[in-house]
């Protein structure tokens, strides 16, 4: 376990170190933007989880991240405090994907339609939030404020409600949290319970006959998926300050799946880089107006789709590795088995 | 007696509303098994002729009912020939262009036209008079030419040789092409008129709802809910997910809000999926087209 673990623990210490690092070198308004980012990270890697080991095709994963980052504005302002808020947004959007993901799985829905079902549920997300404005629309104190959203309340110490945290030690907490998830995904997708998600991913009816009741298995996956979305959506939410019905739209869902298809489905570290990758490039792009980024994303996931199927970390992978094996006279290493399978 | 003929006309347009909206993508679906994610996209492109045939002076009936299915028609037989054909059996990856397919065209549209509504053409019908209340006559134009354009669908593939080929290969796709079928070629035909009706529906939409590049998102999560639902037999398919969804739609919309209609109908549509994960025609009607 350790030796296949080795490395993600590689790339949580690099993570860490950059946790430390980045604040005395960045000026504060990168450190915010980055915070943002990795939120975003922490969504990518939960569908990295779900459609690349648990082989889930979720075109909605950012329904589970936007209602994460609006069960823990709602409750952050209905508690005035963040620690019960946070631990009610992860366990309602957990609650919530186990719900839909009963109907999926024990429906036996085919993967084909589940996409579409999973981004139906983010649209009529998006529709219904949009439309809440007004006075009327509000649970407890919080407004739900529809198109314009709610802002949302900064995470304080844990049980301590006076002590808000300032947008640098937010990033931390954010850092902390997606170092986390990551190391806890890779340790995850590397125990029993993994390696059977891996073996239904691979092939479903010889897992079935196996004896492993696979509706089971990927309602759990799904479900530990849209908790860990759900904690990228909290992290979100305060990195912005705010949150709109605007996560929900269709652009969002696709960059997601983007991010996996560009980063490599079946890797973890693949998705979280190319998701600071684009976020760069998309925010590069919004600064002129001769590219839309409708239009590049689409260029991008088109391409992708047709030429780079596996995605960037795969194939840079495989490339090495078939550079290694063709060096004469080298002993090759008896690690065995699907390169894919453990977490990178 | 005004208000129940009123209201039973509501609901006659809802139902007959999703029918218009997901009848394009249920052709393609029925036939091909392929989820078009681009569908939203060729509504959008049938509402941008029509908004810019009748500015540039062409009559409103013309650019609606021929410019929109053949412009849309000419681009799905584009799309089908240089992205979809590649795809065949690859349903996963075939959605997943099809979405890149749909940022392009909206990214297109947004850099010719704008990210803001065109300028707009009002419905050609006044309103209508049923006793002490008044229907638009525009919906009653739309009901009146969604029956029309199933009923033709229906003719097309039962009476005509085209529909026999094209029912021979999405029964079999290898014996019809042994028998001498061009299968390619049949699929380039499906897709494109699957485009034409979506182009057709988004033209005849454009009137009531403007036209903006992301109107497309607003459509397509109540397509696919109707076309999942109905499973995949094309018109029957069709008919009863728009009869259920528009129906529980229509009634839930008229006692508590649009909203409510809109969370009625997907729940509706998740428990369907639960009882009958193959759709409606899935289980009844299995032989019908």
């Amino acid at each position: 376990m350790l030796r296949q673990m080795r490395p993600t623990l590689v790339y949580a210490v690099l993570g860490i170190l950059f946790m430390f690092v980045a604040p005395q070198v960045l000026q504060l308004f990168t450190i915010i933007n980055l915070t943002t980012a990795i939120a975003l990270a922490i969504l990518a890697l939960s569908l990295a989880l779900i459609w690349g080991y648990g082989g889930i095709l979720c075109f909605g994963q950012v329904a589970f991240f936007g209602l994460g980052a609006y069960v823990y504005t709602i409750s952050a302002i209905n508690f005035g405090g963040s620690t019960w808020a946070i631990l009610l947004a992860i366990l309602i959007t957990a609650a919530f994907a186990a719900a839909l993901g009963y109907f999926i799985f024990f429906g036996r829905v085919s993967d084909v339609y589940l996409g579409v079902i999973t981004l139906t549920v983010t649209l009529i997300f998006f529709s219904l939030i949009r439309r809440t404005s007004g006075p009327e629309y509000k649970i407890g104190n919080a407004l739900l404020g529809g198109f314009n959203g709610v802002s949302s309340p900064p995470i304080n110490l844990p049980w301590d409600t006076r002590t808000f945290l300032f947008p640098e030690q937010v990033f931390y907490v954010a850092m902390a949290a997606l170092i986390l998830c990551y190391v806890f995904v890779g340790w995850l997708v590397n125990t029993k319970f993994g390696r059977v998600c891996v073996s239904i991913r691979e092939n479903e009816l010889r897992a079935e006959l196996l004896g492993y009741d696979i509706r089971l298995y990927k309602l759990g996956i799904f479900t530990i998926g849209a908790g860990i979305a759900a904690i990228g959506g909290v992290m979100f939410c305060n990195g912005v300050g705010r949150i709109t019905p605007d996560v929900f739209n269709l652009y969002n869902a696709a960059l997601t799946i983007i991010w996996v298809i560009v980063g490599g489905r079946g890797t973890l570290i693949g998705p979280i880089g190319a998701t600071f990758a684009l976020f760069y490039l998309t925010s590069a792009l919004g600064g002129q107006t001769v590219l839309n980024n409708n239009l590049v994303l689409g260029v991008i996931l088109i391409i992708f789709v047709l030429l780079v199927p596996k995605g960037v970390a795969p194939t840079v992978v495989d490339w090495f590795g078939a550079r290694r094996r063709k060096k004469p006279g080298r002993v090759r290493r008896r690690r065995r088995g699907n390169r894919t399978e453990g977490a990178q | 007696m005004d208000l129940v003929v009123a209201v039973l006309f509501q609901l006659t347009y809802v139902i007959a509303n999703l029918a218009l909206i997901s009848l394009g993508l249920a052709i393609i679906f029925g036939m091909m098994r392929v989820i078009n994610l681009a569908h939203g996209e060729f509504l959008m492109l049938g509402g941008y002729t029509v908004v810019v045939a009748t500015n540039l002076g062409v009559n409103i009936w013309v650019s609606m009912l021929i410019l929109a299915p053949l412009v849309v028609g000419i681009i799905g037989v584009i799309v089908e020939r240089v992205l979809i054909r590649w795809l065949y059996g690859r349903m996963v990856d075939t959605l997943l262009a099809t979405w890149g397919l749909s940022l392009l065209l909206v990214g297109i549209v947004t850099s010719i036209f704008g990210a803001s509504t065109a300028t707009t053409v009002s419905p050609p019908l006044g309103a209508v008079r049923i006793g002490d209340y008044s229907a638009s006559g525009y919906e009653l134009f739309l009901i009146v030419i969604t029956a029309i354009l199933l009923f033709a669908v229906w003719l097309t593939l039962r009476f005509t040789k085209l529909g026999l080929l094209a029912r021979g290969t999405m029964q079999n796709a290898e014996m019809a092409s042994s028998l001498g079928v061009s299968t390619s070629r049949i699929y380039m035909i499906t897709f494109g008129l699957g485009a034409a009706v979506s182009g057709l529906a988004g033209g005849l939409l454009a009137p009531m709802t403007g036209v903006l590049p992301t109107i497309g998102a607003t459509y397509i999560a109540k397509a696919f809910i109707t076309v999942i639902s109905g499973g995949a037999a094309i018109l029957a398919g069709t008919t009863a997910g728009s009869v259920l969804l528009g129906g529980i739609n229509g009634i839930f919309s008229f006692i508590a809000g649009s909203t409510f209609g809109e969370i009625a109908l997907l729940l509706a549509a998740i428990v369907l999926l639960r009882l009958m994960p193959r759709g409606i025609t899935g289980r009844f009607f299995r032989k019908s087209l």
